[in-house]
């Protein structure tokens, strides 16, 4: 067991899918030499040259779409966008090319390609540097979305985003990069499957669900609830598409009670998406509407306001208490 | 007298001779002239089939405009005018080098050995792409446009990483060339000196805009501010695009980078089957290019030089026939698509999302054909 940071986690999984398939390539700006402006990729240059770890021009379309070629000449490209509002200029390519293109082939050609992407507030950053774009890419039939939230997943997690056949775009919260927690790097094997969500603390009375950076908040939450003698449930949901709804629902079937928390803005979120989904399935078996704490309908803020934008412990507890007050 | 728009340029109808450096190895009037840095040896052969070329896909072409004429295709995209540009660079490829072909290219797939029937299932609405692009080493035809420019970059990168002589050539015309991608593939191409042939086809009209709107200056000027050479061949010289493109890509596999071709033609017929030229281009201009055939130069050649005759000329234009029916045919038996396919291909292996709505428009349609057992 080593501790590592969530960052340094990234980093150790990176470097062990090198290591395991010579036709991995990591491209993005500022990668090489100084490691990514986060550090995700340090010292990989170092150890695996110019050709596997690719300093590319400052041009999001252009990286991702060479990568669909090197895709297609056979190689699977881990592409790092350097933060969440720069991935714009890329989004072209991603959804109608990188999505579209196994489809489009009749299942001929595979996209075998990461797209890691630092996300969400809460570091004090300017503009374009503290969003959450996750639903822009679930809306699109082709891709994977995934998110991390702790040490664990994020090793195991890149890991198997790198070994699937198809597109995967990767969230990794930048304010979690710094947090830490045991890792067990001699497993051969990933804990759990990628596509599914998992209960990361059990309760009776009502059910949690978040995904990267607010599953910590969440955790926090069912904590300070307890206090009150009340028995939270959170499901940190990982996967964001394919969403693995079943996992929530056989929760709310045993809670009753379901509060969904995003830092993206809840109009036409993930938890719209998933609120629509369980009540659909679980009608019967809810005491309360589905609740939603998230970002609002408004440009993210100037960081001197970010901390009453994003969801905190508060937030998800007045949600909670509406959920039980109903 | 209405005002001048100070932003809008008079557009002269063009003359070859006022183009600069423009590389041509056969005259419009089927005169063989040799240029000192591109020379090409062909046997009357070879110049019978690239004429043989030529002629199929034009008629392959014009079978694809009536076609859409009669309702069996949604849309069709003419390559009339553009089929030396299209033979002359696709008869440059070695069988391991790739194409990334726009969605008119029906001429370079012709090259690459599509049948041409299968270019037509994304055009009669039955798929989105009829062909195994590792099989053909000829990519999908791409409609946004300029993507497929950094595609075929990105594949030289990894013929670089994979240490083989291959080279690859990405096909987009003079309105792309404004497309952020198009510039941005020149960016990577130039900074890793990769393997690649930028081949634009200036056919004069991105839909009904000019190419006075894309560039200031000539198109393969723009090279030079990329930091790799440029060159304007007459597109309509079936041999000056084979030399012209023969020689870039021994450039790219030799190691030397790439290379910006723009081959300068015209598009005789309409951007696509829904399109109508008469409201923005004038019918002196496309008369006068009416005169730089690119089949009737090579025709007058073979004939001038006694490489071919009626009978050769005669038999062509009898397989040219018979491929058309064949394509025709073709054509009406593209089985429509059974409505859960749609959900197949959108990833290797479907997830839960897709497996629950295929299972949900499986019963819905179940639903009809019970009622209609009743």
């Amino acid at each position: 067991m080593t501790t590592v940071t969530l960052a340094k986690a990234l980093n150790m999984g990176l470097r062990r899918a090198m290591e395991n398939d010579p036709k991995v390539l990591l491209m993005g700006e500022d990668i090489g030499k100084l490691g990514g402006v986060f550090r995700i990729t340090d010292g990989l240059q170092k150890d695996f040259g110019e050709d596997r770890v690719i300093d590319s021009p400052l041009a999001e379309s252009g990286i991702i779409g060479t990568a669909v070629g090197l895709a297609l000449r056979g190689y699977r490209p881990v592409c790092e966008i350097q933060f969440d509002g720069f991935v714009f200029p890329a989004f072209d390519q991603i959804t109608t090319q990188v999505a579209k293109i196994h489809a489009r082939s009749l299942g001929t050609v595979r996209m075998p390609m990461v797209i890691r992407i630092p996300y969400g507030g809460g570091i004090g950053a300017v503009e374009h540097h503290s969003e959450s774009p996750e639903a822009l890419f679930a809306h699109t039939a082709g891709l994977r979305v995934m998110a991390c939230s702790n040490p664990v997943d994020g090793y195991w997690m890149i890991q198997q985003a790198i070994a699937s056949d198809d597109p995967v775009i990767f969230f990794e919260p930048k304010r979690r990069y710094w947090e830490k927690a045991e890792l067990d790097e001699t497993a051969t094997e990933a804990p759990r499957p990628v596509d599914r969500a998992v209960v990361v603390r059990p309760g009776t009375d009502l059910t949690l669900a978040a995904h990267g950076p607010m599953v910590r908040v969440c955790l926090d939450a069912a904590r300070a609830a307890e206090a009150d003698g009340r028995s939270l449930e959170v499901i940190d949901l990982r996967t964001i598409s394919p969403l693995d709804v079943d996992t929530v629902t056989a929760s709310v079937r045993r809670t009753g009670r379901l509060v969904i928390v995003q830092e993206a803005p809840s109009f036409f979120g993930l938890s719209a998406e998933l609120a629509a989904q369980v009540t659909e399935r679980c009608f019967y078996q809810l005491e309360a509407p589905v609740g939603r704490v998230g970002g609002f309908h408004a440009p993210y803020p100037p960081s001197r306001l970010e901390e009453i934008y994003l969801p905190d412990l508060d937030r998800v507890l007045d949600a909670v208490d509406r959920a039980f007050d109903h | 007298m209405a005002t001048q728009s100070p932003t809008r340029a008079r557009r002269p109808v063009k003359k070859l001779d006022d183009e600069p450096q423009l590389i041509q190895l056969l005259t419009p009037e089927g005169e063989r002239i040799d240029h000192p840095d591109y020379p090409l040896e062909l046997t009357a052969e070879q110049s019978r089939a690239l004429y043989r070329d030529l002629v199929l896909v034009r008629r392959v072409d014009a079978e694809g405009t009536a076609l859409q004429r009669q309702g069996e295709l949604g849309l069709w995209a003419s390559l009339l005018g553009q089929e030396a540009a299209q033979v002359g660079s696709g008869r440059a490829l070695r069988a391991d080098d790739f194409a990334f072909p726009t969605y008119r290219e029906h001429g370079v797939a012709w090259c690459r050995d599509v049948p041409p029937v299968n270019l037509l299932g994304m055009f009669r609405g039955v798929n989105n792409g009829g062909w195994d692009p590792n099989e053909k080493n000829f990519s999908l035809y791409t409609i946004v446009l300029g993507a497929q420019v950094l595609h075929a970059v990105g594949y030289a990168m990894g013929i670089q990483r994979d240490g083989t002589d291959d080279a690859v050539i990405a096909y987009f015309g003079d309105g792309a060339s404004s497309q952020g991608d198009v510039n941005e593939a020149f960016i990577f191409a130039a900074s890793y000196n990769a393997p690649v042939v930028f081949f634009c086809q200036n056919n004069q009209w991105a839909i009904s805009e000019p190419t006075e709107r894309q560039s200031k200056i000539p198109l393969y000027r723009r090279a030079d501010g990329f930091g790799f050479p440029g060159v304007r061949v007459d597109g309509n010289d079936v041999f000056a695009c084979l030399a012209v493109t023969r020689a870039a890509l021994e450039r790219a596999r030799t190691g030397n980078g790439p290379t910006l071709v723009e081959a300068f033609t015209y598009r005789m017929a309409a951007h696509t089957t829904s399109d109508d030229p008469t409201r923005y281009r004038t019918n002196d201009e496309v008369e006068l290019w009416r005169t730089r055939d690119p089949i009737l130069r090579l025709k007058t050649y073979l004939v001038a030089q006694g490489q071919a005759d009626d009978e050769f000329f005669a038999a062509v234009d009898a397989e040219a026939d018979v491929l058309a029916a064949q394509v025709r045919a073709g054509c009406l038996s593209l089985p429509d698509p059974e409505p859960l396919t749609m959900f197949d291909y959108t990833y290797t292996e479907p997830h839960a999302q897709v497996i629950e709505e295929r299972a949900a428009l499986a019963e819905y349609l179940d639903g009809f054909a019970e009622r209609g057992n009743e």
